[in-house]
């Protein structure tokens, strides 16, 4: 049995796509959710079983795969909403682009001065079109939530790059940011039922304005 | 010579006797999770039989382009037919850049029953026309990437050797097993797409808001209407054929591989009878979305092999 490192990075790219497309919040934060818990997969898989993946396995999969989704769905509950409505750049168009980014990103990690060991891996490419599917949602959605999911799927492109560097990385860098991210979200969370008491929306656009 | 003879015949025998059986099939695995007893799987041969004996009603402000649109509708997807392998039945005709021919000839057949629709002059098949001509432009692209992939994977361009990339099985150990995996799956949404199932469009309803091919054959007739059934028929174990090709590992014999062809597109049937079970069908707004996004899927598969 071959090892499906390859086959859970496509499916992560595949779910990348997936959230890009996709415009109800709890499809979305389901989809974020299965990316975490597949990438929690990637470390044992890639270093063999030994203390330090196993930590990082069990971190991730416990942050990424079950506490965050857990906070989201919760924060999406109480602000009561289901969809994105209307983001900058519209579902058809944020495809595309990220089509686009894709192969960038393919095109560009075969460029990059890499060990021979990482040649044609699909870890660098993987790790460049997550990182730019993040940013887009980043950019393009209104939505805080959805920003904070864009946030997410960013930081899972950087846990794949991290994971090419597990052993060059100690422990606390990993945690620290894991940390990071979950004290994010509850700030995320606290502002989000701010913004929605504030306007009763959680439209980031009306905090483009300083007085009203 | 005798030989390409019986392949031609046994071909087409295929096609015409096992094509309504499909759609059978498809209503039965639906009835049957709804509970219901539903029709039995012959229905179709049924109404087409009783579609040909009876009386056409024309109206007076057509002109022959609706009378062509279903013989057009019916004898292209024949002529496609001729291009594409049964498992281990060679396709009858094959020729560089017949996957081409394929796609148009499919697109020929929808051009000409959009026309038949317009030629009414309803604007009620008028929209269904343009709700067809919209959704078949973007399903077109999805189809051409997905044989790109495949023409890139087994270097040629007839279709016969392009659905079957190795010598079978290659779909699940191989260096492109994964592009292919995706190209099976993308052209699983087109066969749905293309054949107005559930997601896209639902075959069974008659309301103004959710159709989109049914509108477009409101006004046919008798055997017209037959020939209209008869050829989605044709179209939807065509498609099948597609899939199926990249999906079934060959053994090398080629009777068991012809059997384990048709016991396949009667899973796939089943299939598709689940499919439209556990969804609703899409929004007009979002079939774009997905259509687009299936293209996506085929174009990664060709980012995969190409790099």
């Amino acid at each position: 049995m071959p090892i499906p490192i390859n086959e859970i990075l496509v499916a992560v790219i595949l779910l990348n796509f997936f959230i890009l497309g996709t415009s109800r919040l709890g499809t979305c934060i389901m989809a974020v959710a299965s990316q975490g818990i597949l990438l929690a997969l990637l470390p044992p898989l890639v270093h063999g079983v030994n203390g330090h993946s196993v930590l990082l396995s069990v971190g991730a999969l416990s942050i990424k795969g079950v506490v965050i989704p857990w906070l989201l769905f919760r924060a999406i509950r109480r602000v009561r909403i289901r969809r994105e409505v209307e983001p900058r750049i519209g579902y058809i168009a944020s495809l595309l682009l990220s089509a686009l980014i894709t192969t960038a990103a393919f095109l560009f990690a075969d460029r990059l001065p890499l060990l021979p060991l990482h040649i044609h891996s699909f870890f660098i490419p993987v790790a460049l079109s997550t990182l730019g599917a993040g940013f887009l949602l980043l950019i393009t959605r209104r939505k805080a939530i959805t920003q904070v999911l864009g946030y997410l799927v960013f930081e899972n492109g950087i846990f794949i790059f991290g994971i090419l560097l597990v052993e060059a990385m100690p422990l606390m860098v990993e945690a620290g940011v894991l940390l990071d991210m979950l004290v994010a979200i509850f700030v995320m969370g606290i502002v989000m039922n701010h913004i929605n008491r504030e306007f009763s929306t959680i439209n980031t656009e009306h905090l483009s304005l300083l007085k009203e | 010579m005798t030989e390409t003879i019986s392949t031609f015949f046994i071909h087409l025998l295929l096609l015409f006797g096992l094509s309504p059986l499909l759609a059978g099939v498809i209503a039965r695995t639906k009835a049957l999770v709804a509970g219901r007893q539903g029709p039995p799987v012959t229905q179709l041969y049924r109404d087409i039989w009783k579609l040909f004996r009876k009386e056409m009603v024309i109206s007076e402000t057509t002109t022959w382009v609706f009378r062509a649109g279903p013989l057009v509708g019916f004898a292209v997807p024949i002529l496609a037919a001729l291009l594409v392998p049964f498992g281990a039945m060679h396709a009858p005709l094959s020729f560089t850049g017949d996957a081409i021919l394929f796609v148009y000839l499919l697109a020929l057949a929808r051009f000409f029953t959009i026309l038949a629709a317009l030629d009414t002059g309803s604007s009620f098949e008028g929209m269904g026309a343009a709700r067809e001509a919209t959704f078949s432009a973007l399903a077109e692209p999805a189809i051409f990437v997905a044989f790109i992939v495949l023409a890139h994977t087994s270097g040629s361009l007839t279709l016969s050797s392009m659905l079957r990339p190795g010598p079978g099985g290659e779909l699940f150990h191989g260096p492109s097993s994964m592009s292919l995996l995706l190209v099976s799956f993308s052209l699983f949404i087109i066969l749905l797409a293309e054949n107005c199932r559930i997601p896209f469009d639902d075959p069974n309803t008659h309301l103004e808001l959710t159709m989109i091919h049914e509108v477009m054959v409101l006004d046919h007739s008798g055997p017209d209407l037959g020939l209209i059934l008869y050829g989605a028929a044709l179209k939807l174990l065509l498609s099948s054929a597609l899939v199926l090709n990249l999906v079934l590992p060959s053994s090398g014999n080629d009777l068991v591989d012809t059997l384990v062809f048709i016991a396949g597109l009667l899973l796939l049937a089943v299939c598709i009878g689940l499919v439209e079970s556990a969804m609703a069908r899409l929004r007009l707004i979002r079939i774009p979305q997905l259509l687009v996004g299936t293209t996506m899927l085929s174009f990664f598969a060709l980012l995969l092999i190409v790099r």
